[in-house]
Parts: structure tokens; sequence; C-alpha cells
């Protein structure tokens, strides 16, 4: 597992590079048969409606998978990434247009550990609200 | 109904092996948009000191979830699983998922607590390779919504 970034050059309020990702209807299938996880809740509008939901959200799973990518864009090695937990507090909301959502995904150095590895707190908003809750990976770095 | 506590520590029989494949890794990578080399390129994976292309973080979640069916399914638990969202999701990796891994997926009832009439179910699935080295835990937090006059 190696890194690029490096253990000594990082900073407790490093922030990494933010990130903003799409998410359309068709995004959504595409998970879906990716992940196997085929609830209609993320691709038929009359079934989330009539559950309670405001429209067709997206998985949890694949926002997760998106703030992720701010750390793993950031160390370059995705096996530099030894823990990761995230809490689904909102859903993200997806339109049936072409622009459908975005997930917009920032990240900082928010603690030092011992065998140069960091943890790392990622904030993942849609629409102006926050859709991820303790949203934390702990880094191996160089 | 409310879950019976007792059944904290339950462990599930190892699912069979679910064996990684290549292009399913990188059906995955496209699927969340991710162009890191290191999901489809093997050079690019080798680079990096792994022995063949990697999956991403989440990855994993594809098979602990079908394993946890047998949690969520367990007539004896009683979950009412048309009430149940997924609350929280963790992962602790020894190393990342990788072609040709054949990986079994051992699912333990972590905890279950009653929060203002919420069910809260915390699954831990041990995911190990062949030779039953640990790769990864998956701890997938459950949570059953009170049913409507409960």
């Amino acid at each position: 597992m190696s890194a690029i970034v490096n253990y000594d050059e990082v900073e407790v309020g490093t922030e990494l590079p933010a990130q903003s990702f799409p998410v359309t209807r068709a995004t959504l299938v595409q998970y879906a048969g990716a992940s196997g996880d085929f609830n209609p809740i993320h691709w038929n509008e009359a079934f989330a409606t009539s559950v309670g939901l405001p429209d067709v959200i997206a998985h949890g799973m694949f926002t997760m998978a998106e703030a992720v990518r701010v750390v793993t864009d950031w160390v370059v090695d995705p096996g530099a990434v030894v823990e990761y937990g995230v809490r689904f507090t909102k859903p993200v909301v997806v339109p049936n247009d072409e622009s459908g959502a975005r997930i917009e995904v920032s990240g900082k150095v928010a603690a030092k550990l011992d065998d140069r590895r960091v943890r790392v707190d990622l904030v993942a908003t849609s629409a102006g609200q926050k859709v991820l809750g303790m949203s934390r990976a702990v880094v191996q770095l160089a | 109904m409310p879950l019976d506590p007792a059944f904290v520590g339950r462990t599930y029989p190892p699912t069979p092996a679910y064996e990684v494949g290549r292009e399913k890794i990188r059906e995955f990578a496209e699927a969340v948009r991710d162009a890191n080399p290191a999901y489809t390129d093997r050079d690019a994976a080798k680079a990096l000191g792994h022995p063949d292309v990697v999956a991403p973080p989440t990855f994993p979640f594809v098979i602990t979830y079908r394993a946890a069916a047998q949690v969520v399914q367990d007539p004896e638990l009683g979950l009412d699983y048309s009430r149940v969202v997924h609350g929280d999701q963790r992962f602790v990796y020894t190393r990342p998922v990788r072609a040709g891994d054949r990986l079994s997926v051992t699912c333990v009832i972590d905890s279950i607590k009653s929060l203002a009439g919420n069910e809260v179910l915390t699954v831990r699935g041990e995911v190990a390779d062949e030779s039953g080295e640990h790769v990864v835990t998956s701890y997938m937090t459950l949570v059953a919504r009170a049913a409507e006059g409960e």
C-alpha cells in the first residue's frame, strides 16, 4: 500500500481538494445493476412517493462511494484507506431530468494518528442539505 | 414486536465463496464513475504494490449485503424488513478486495437497541479470503422504524 501523500507534510486542518459528483436517474439504474440493490425507491417514482419519499432517492451506498473519492483521489492508492464509515442522515433526491442532483464533498485532516495514519473528516451535501454524518476515513500515508 | 436482545452474538454460517472478477470490479467502478486506474489497469495496480486490480472501498458491501440476507430474513429474529432503512455503514480493512479473491462472509449480530420506538440492529460481516485471512469487516446498522400505532 503506497500513498503519495507524506504524513510529515500534512497538518490537522489540511484540506483535501473538494469535488462535486453528478447523479441522474441513469446513474442510479447503472448503480443498481452493478451493486445488486434493486430497491424501487432508487428508480421508481410512484413507488418512492407511495412510501413517503419526496421523489426517487440515490442509494446511500452510492453517496458513500462518491464521498470517499475525495480521499482516494488525494492519496491515489485506494488501498491506503484502512477504515471508512458514514451515517446516512438525509436522502439525495434525484429528479427525473437530465441534470439530476449533485453531491458536493469536501474533506479535511481532522487528526494525526499513530503509524503515519490520519483521520479525514468528510462533509457531503446535496441541495444544501448535509446527506452524510460522521463521515470519516482513516488513511495510511507514506 | 421489538427484537429480542438475546440474539446479540448470534453467528451465522460462513457464506459460499464469492469470486471477485476483474470485469465485475470494472463494472462497479464505472457505475460510481471512478476512473482510478487501480480498479481497471493491472499494471497501475501493480505499480501501487497490489498483485491485481483492486476494488473501490465500498465494493465489499455488494458481498456483505447479500450475506446479511441470512440475518434480515432469519424467521426467529423476526425483523420487519419493510420498515428498515440503512442507518450507518462502516468498513475496517486489512487490505483492499482484489480480482481473483474468493471471499466468504461470516455474519454476526453485534447489537440490538431500541431507540425512541425504533429498533436498531448492527450486523457485522467478517470477510475472509480462501486461506482464511481477514480482508475487511463491514458494520451495517439497520433501523426499523416503529410501526404506526405502536
